[in-house]
């Protein structure tokens, strides 16, 4: 299989997982078994990791959800660099993600729980007191407009006349 | 009092369209699915959308020059020359219009004298026969088939002129048919065009989306042609921008005098907000490589493949589309007329389509299908398809 056509079902599930090869193949002009194949070698190889969805947590009633960006400092030592730092703190389960980033600050933590008292707690029990964590400062989510490319606050209707010439 | 006896006979004899039967009736049902839509299912990108909102904080309210603001007209002529390698002033041979729909208007409006006729084939867009009617002329239909890819030969124009023929019309890619003119076969018909000494009006408004590899080929390329072709395009299409109602002409110089005449006259000048918006499309996409034009035209492509095989997979087979996003499936199978075939399907299953025949007696037999709609409407709307056949 060309490169592209790789791309290009990486595309089509990244941007709905439940497409199904049949689907992909009618849509690329592939065939069924090239499509299957293509994709359980990308699954094999954790190119595609995992399948999920996008959940707009703010419409489901009365969960208890929480969510923050921390930007942490951090000093790395000879012999204990960022990824041994960074892998401290991603084994929690709080934690939803870890990017080292350039800037003002050395990794971008995301975390999620069930309240803000809880990530608090998580922050400054767990996290700030890791050797080499120099300083964090928490951002709680208020609110999400915009996710993985999708729009949650307003819903992007079709305002096009039914028919039209 | 009886006022109908004030409207021009040019204008009653043209009877209402075929689509607004459709229209009024799927529009009255709530959750009906739509493949009736001729406009794409993009918004228009935020950048354009944005640069019209910016252009009126500016202040740009005003007027412009009745051949639109020049440095829209040169970002279009730099476009029309690397995109299709066809080179207009943007001084002398160019208008800026209300939408390709004034344009082509205007083009009709310059050249009709009472009696001329205009070659338009068939089936295609509503608006060709009744825009030869109401400027005078006498539109003629050619009908292009099924077995012919829906293009134009050279047979078939041949035997459609007359003494009276003075221009022909060549809409590819075609609303509704799909179908696409490759560089030979629009060389097959450069000869008795030229032999016959017709203006050839050739609207592209759907240039930029041609699939499977096939870039659009402008008829105003041949340079034999060229000297008598009037160029029609627009923004609505490839850029999503149905709304901002822009488009433009562009061919020899007395021809754009005489639309700039009228248009001057009638509409004055297109929206200064839009004229805007639209020099943000053509440099954005120009400095970026056509990135979003060709985004677009992937997922119309997607979209089309999965049409073309679900429609297959139904029993309904289908000329393959090369152009525009429409798919054009033939019904005459199910043993019902076009009209019957979508009134039926929109009552007893809630699937708009329009039928062949509102884009002229050629299209009985067919039906268009817009693919411009999401993957989840079109699967819904094939099954049902499927299941309405299945019952028939």
């Amino acid at each position: 299989m060309k490169h592209e056509q790789t791309l290009e079902i990486l595309d089509i599930l990244e941007n709905n997982a439940k497409t199904t090869a049949q689907e992909i193949a009618s849509m690329l002009d592939l065939r069924v078994e090239d499509v299957q194949a293509e994709i359980e070698r990308l699954e094999k190889e954790k190119v595609i990791v995992k399948y999920t969805a996008l959940i707009n947590r703010q419409d489901v009633a009365e969960a208890e959800f929480s969510e923050a960006m921390i930007e942490v400092k951090i000093t790395p030592q000879r012999d204990y660099g960022y990824d041994d730092l960074a892998r401290r703190i991603y084994k929690y389960d709080e934690v939803r993600s870890v990017y080292l980033m350039a800037g003002a600050y050395d990794l971008c933590v995301r975390v999620q729980s069930r309240s803000m008292k809880e990530i608090s707690k998580f922050v400054f029990e767990k996290l700030a007191v890791i050797d080499g964590v120099t300083s964090t400062v928490t951002l709680f989510i208020m609110r999400k407009y915009k996710q993985a490319g999708v729009v949650l606050v307003e819903e992007e209707r079709d305002e096009r006349l039914v028919i039209t010439p | 009092m009886n006022t109908e006896r004030f409207i021009s006979r040019r204008v009653a004899q043209v009877p209402p369209s075929g689509i607004r039967k459709f229209f009024d009736i799927a529009s009255e049902m709530k959750d009906a699915i739509s493949l009736g839509v001729g406009e794409p299912d993009f918004v228009t990108p935020w950048n354009i959308r944005e640069s019209a909102i910016f252009s009126m904080e500016r202040g740009h309210t005003h007027y412009t020059s009745n051949h639109g603001q020049l440095s829209l007209r040169k970002l279009v002529s730099l476009y029309l020359e690397t995109r299709f390698g066809t080179r207009y002033s943007p001084e002398s041979e160019m208008v800026i219009t209300v939408g390709a729909s004034e344009a082509l208007d205007l083009a009709f409006r310059a050249i009709m004298e009472p009696g001329d006729e205009v070659l338009v084939p068939a089936p295609s867009y509503v608006s060709y026969m009744p825009g030869v009617t109401f400027a005078g002329g006498t539109p003629v239909a050619i009908e292009t088939k099924e077995e012919d890819d829906f293009i134009m030969t050279e047979q078939g124009i041949a035997a459609a002129i007359t003494p009276k023929t003075k221009a022909i019309v060549i809409p590819y890619p075609n609303n509704p048919t799909g179908a696409i003119m490759t560089k030979e076969q629009l060389a097959g018909i450069v000869d008795i065009i030229v032999k016959n000494d017709l203006l050839v009006i050739s609207d592209e408004i759907y240039a930029e989306l041609t699939y499977g590899g096939k870039q659009h080929v402008s008829i105003a390329s041949f340079p034999e042609i060229y000297p008598r072709c009037v160029v029609i395009n627009g923004f609505s299409k490839a850029f999503a921008m149905t709304g901002f109602r822009l488009g433009y002409a562009a061919g020899p110089r007395p021809v754009i005098d005489a639309m700039v005449k009228i248009h001057q006259y009638s509409m004055l000048c297109a929206s200064v907000m839009s004229q805007y918006a639209g020099e943000e499309a053509l440099k954005h996409e120009m400095e970026t490589g056509f990135a979003q034009v060709e985004k677009m035209v992937k997922s119309y492509d997607q979209r089309r493949r999965f049409m073309l095989d679900a429609l297959g997979g139904i029993g309904l087979g289908a000329f393959e589309p090369r152009g525009a996003f429409y798919i054009f499936p033939n019904i005459s199978g199910t043993g019902l007329s076009s009209e019957e075939f979508c009134f039926r399907l929109i009552e007893e299953k809630k699937v708009a389509c329009v039928p062949g025949t509102a884009f002229g007696e050629a299209g009985e037999g067919f039906m268009r299908c817009s693919y411009a709609s999401s993957m989840e409407n079109l699967k819904e709307a094939v099954k049902r398809i499927g299941e309405f056949v299945d019952s028939l």
